[in-house]
């Protein structure tokens, strides 16, 4: 469900203590996700394949993609879920 | 309570020691994720959304006052300072860190604790009824074989890639307490027409996806005999179970598609050709187990006393609690108290490390040191005499857990959700709050009544076996609630139907009271609402909950 | 690719024969169960060491007296998850007696080897990085065991609970 507007980053769980992370530009692992790279949709592979490729081990465990858009310099997820992971839990 | 032998111990320091080292390879990038995930699902260490989350076996829900120290030292030292009981009588730690666990295992170990075989693809946890070795009603104590069981299946060399996860329930009284008609393996014990004790012996129950009740195998299974019919089971199930879809792989399946008839033709042969002497349990072995496993002593002590008396009828909060958190021992003057998890507004099955301390302090104080878990997410002090009832009381009602809802509509079966598992597609925590505070003020008038919610298919909060259930979906990107009616966990065990269409979560509270209330408009005397629903059917309620309004 | 037998890496005399491959000059053959069906008598007649793989579906039951002629079955886990193979190799060594070679081959991994042990397997056909990585190691990794296997190993029940109808010289120990 692309809109305009709505892009992509690679987020993950740390390995060493399972926080969510997310890719930043530099390449880092970063627990903030307004500090993440965010990119067009059609970049988004290319980000998860520099994410996936490294020394092993890799920091974190099986990086994937997920839908995020800016809001006022803050970085915001579509689903629920990624907002949860993002924030920590609602209650 | 069980108590480790030499073997029991080294065994354990080995387990820790396999583990520690499958931790390291796993950091030095010796195991790749695919590789590791298995072997850390075995020591029940799973990754959520926030953290590790570790998953700590307590055998047929008995743990000891030390233990329960330990576990509140491990929510101090390693976790938030709070854990969560399981509605398969485990405790969950949900903010673990990969690299600590070996060291928590460790702590674990030094009181006999472990998270072996919490997850993955073999046997979990035997469950058993929470009242055990307490019950007026019981025919016989079922944690010895509950223990047997727990050894036998422990690092099974055969066993250990099943097709899928394999849980068995036991019960040892008619009333079941213990949910044993959804398990892989459901055991009641039974008396023959000799009077001997043994085992109905029933396959194929479960929840998630495909709800289905077990079915029986063998009307009477021997006691001596039941670890090699258990084998025969099993090693059918390992060689026939599907492994090409994970949504067929239970035992369930297999039993729906060959049919209960051919499963116990293929169970029966495999059994007469074992060569069972290795696993046929002798007279002398039953009794040294069952050591372990005491009967109470048979002394009654008074039945109440002034205090008692006093407080039951001045204090209506204390004759609420003794109403229905306090159930009746098999020796006069005592009785089975239930810690409340469920104070109406907080997380259902929650415990904080202070907690945990001042129950363990109780159950030193008053209750021979032991603690029981409930596969509803409460505990259980199952020997208290009723003349300590009050103090007991008035010290959980100032930690907050002396709510006098067991078995009422505020006391809600709730798993973690999306606010912690990677699995839930819903929220379930916040429902559970809302709906606890929101039933609270009317639940006596109620009566017995079974919420359960699950945050996704895989049901472990039982929801299809609350009377009514709730179960969190994803509807296009917001939350939704599909809710059954008229399921039942205990001996006349049923799966819930669905009532129609999914409920948004801010009509969740609504949907219930309106439920709630068909209820109450139609029961007879005595009914509950398992009861109802199976006099009037599902019509009534479907009308209500979708009228337009 | 290495292969552990006895505690340690050791050479492997077994030759893979392919279903269309004319029978080779070698003293240890291993054939497919299939070709095994096909061609059995002829390959019997041969005075040759005879092997064959076993696909994880197949029930041992039906080798029947077949055993009898051969030193090397060879079981399968596809995948490390698929446990099949224990089954029938616990059939093969306890129930059916076969005294030969029973290799575990696939996806056989460090944290399994143990396991396939106990089950009554005695050869573990394994990649490059078990040497790199000290894969014997495990086979140690626990000496104490809760339940009665094929390993001959006296388990934690064999010493406390199970009623004795063999006098305890009878169990070997490993």
């Amino acid at each position: 469900m692309a809109q305009s507007g709505v892009h992509r980053l690679v987020t993950a769980n740390r390995l060493r203590d399972g926080a969510p992370v997310y890719r930043a530009d530099d390449g880092q692992w970063v627990t903030s996700i307004d500090a993440a790279a965010l990119v067009p949709e059609s970049e988004g592979d290319r980000l998860l394949e520099e994410a996936q490729s490294g020394p092993l081990p890799l920091p974190v465990v099986a990086p994937y993609l997920i839908e995020a858009v800016r809001e006022e310099g803050k970085i915001e997820p579509v689903t629920l879920r990624e907002q949860i992971r993002a924030a920590g839990p609602t209650i | 309570m069980y108590r480790y032998d030499d073997f029991d111990r080294r065994f354990i320091e080995e387990r820790v020691e396999q583990y520690r080292d499958q931790v390291r390879r796993r950091l030095a990038g010796l195991l790749t994720e695919d590789e590791f995930k298995p072997l850390r699902l075995m020591n029940g260490l799973y990754l959520q959304l926030h953290a590790y989350m570790l998953r700590i076996a307590i055998p047929y829900g008995t743990l000891s006052s030390r233990q329960l120290r330990m576990l509140a030292h491990v929510a101090r030292r390693y976790d938030r300072g709070f854990g969560h009981f399981t509605t398969r009588q485990n405790i969950q730690f949900h903010w673990i860190k990969l690299d600590e666990t070996p060291d928590i295992l460790a702590d674990l170990a030094s009181v006999e604790m472990h998270g072996i075989q919490t997850s993955g693809n073999s046997f979990r946890n035997t469950t058993t009824d929470p009242f055990a070795g307490a019950a007026a009603d019981e025919i016989e104590d079922p944690r010895p074989f509950c223990e047997l069981i727990r050894q036998w299946s422990t690092l099974h060399p055969e066993f250990s890639f099943l097709p899928r996860k394999f849980k068995i329930a036991v019960s040892g009284a008619p009333e079941d307490r213990a949910a044993v008609r959804v398990h892989d393996i459901g055991l009641y014990m039974r008396r023959d027409e000799a009077g001997e004790v043994g085992f109905e012996v029933m396959v194929g129950g479960g929840l998630g996806r495909t709800p289905i009740l077990a079915e029986t195998v063998s009307r009477f299974v021997p006691k001596r005999h039941i670890l090699s019919y258990l084998e025969a089971i099993l090693r059918i199930y390992n060689q026939y179970g599907r492994r090409d879809n994970l949504y067929k792989s239970r035992i369930k399946i297999l039993v729906q598609s060959l049919g209960i008839e051919r499963v116990r033709a293929e169970v029966e042969a495999e059994w007469a050709a074992m060569d069972r002497d290795q696993l046929t349990l002798s007279d002398e072995a039953i009794e040294a187990m069952a050591r372990f496993f005491p009967p109470p002593d048979p002394n009654p002590a008074p039945a109440d006393d002034e205090a008692f008396r006093h407080a039951l009828a001045n204090e209506p909060a204390f004759a609420r609690w003794v109403e229905y958190n306090v159930a009746p021992h098999k020796v006069p003057g005592y009785a089975i108290v239930t810690v409340s998890l469920k104070e109406p507004g907080r997380t259902p099955g929650d415990i904080t490390a202070e907690q945990m301390e001042l129950v363990a302090d109780l159950a030193d104080q008053m209750g021979q040191g032991e603690i029981r878990v409930t596969h509803e997410q409460n505990l259980v002090l199952p020997q208290i005499r009723r003349v300590d009832l009050v103090t007991l009381w008035r010290t959980l009602v100032a930690a907050g857990l002396g709510t006098g809802n067991v078995g009422l509509a505020s006391s809600i079966i709730s798993c973690p959700g999306m606010d912690y598992c990677s699995l839930a597609t819903a929220r379930s925590i916040p429902v559970a709050q809302r709906l606890s505070l929101a039933l609270a003020p009317r639940e006596r008038e109620i009566g017995d009544f079974k919420i359960k919610i699950s945050g996704c298919i895989n049901a472990c909060g039982h929801h299809h076996v609350g009377h009514i259930g709730l179960l969190g979906l994803d509807k296009n990107g917001e939350e939704a609630y599909q809710i059954t009616i008229g399921g039942s966990a205990d001996e006349n065990a049923a799966l819930g139907a669905i009532v129609g269409p999914s409920v948004k979560s801010e009509e969740v509270v609504r949907a219930v009271d309106t439920l709630v209330d068909v209820y109450l408009g139609l029961r007879a005397e005595g009914e509950t609402f398992p009861d109802t629903y199976r006099r009037v059917g599902m019509k009534p309620f479907k009308e209500a909950l979708y009228a337009p309004h | 690719m290495p292969l552990i037998k006895g505690g340690r890496f050791v050479d492997d005399p077994w030759r893979v024969v392919g279903d269309d491959e004319p029978v080779p000059d070698a003293n240890h053959l291993v054939v497919s169960h299939a070709r095994w069906l096909k061609e059995r008598d002829a390959l019997a007649a041969l005075p040759v060491e005879l092997g064959l793989r076993l696909p994880n579906t197949v029930h041992p039951s039906t080798l029947g007296a077949d055993l009898d002629r051969l030193a090397l079955i060879a079981l399968n886990f596809p995948r490390f998850t698929d446990g099949r193979a224990y089954s029938q190799a616990r059939l093969l060594r306890g129930r059916f007696g076969f005294r030969g070679e029973i290799r575990a081959e696939g996806d056989v991994l460090r944290d399994q080897l143990l396991f396939m042990k106990r089950c009554g397997i005695d050869a573990f056909s394994v990649g490059e990085r078990a040497i790199a990585e000290g894969w014997l190691r495990a086979f140690r990794d626990f000496d104490v065991f809760y339940q009665p296997a094929e390993d001959g190993a006296i388990s934690v029940l064999q010493r406390r609970l199970v009623a004795r109808t063999r006098a305890p010289a009878d169990f070997t120990v490993t």
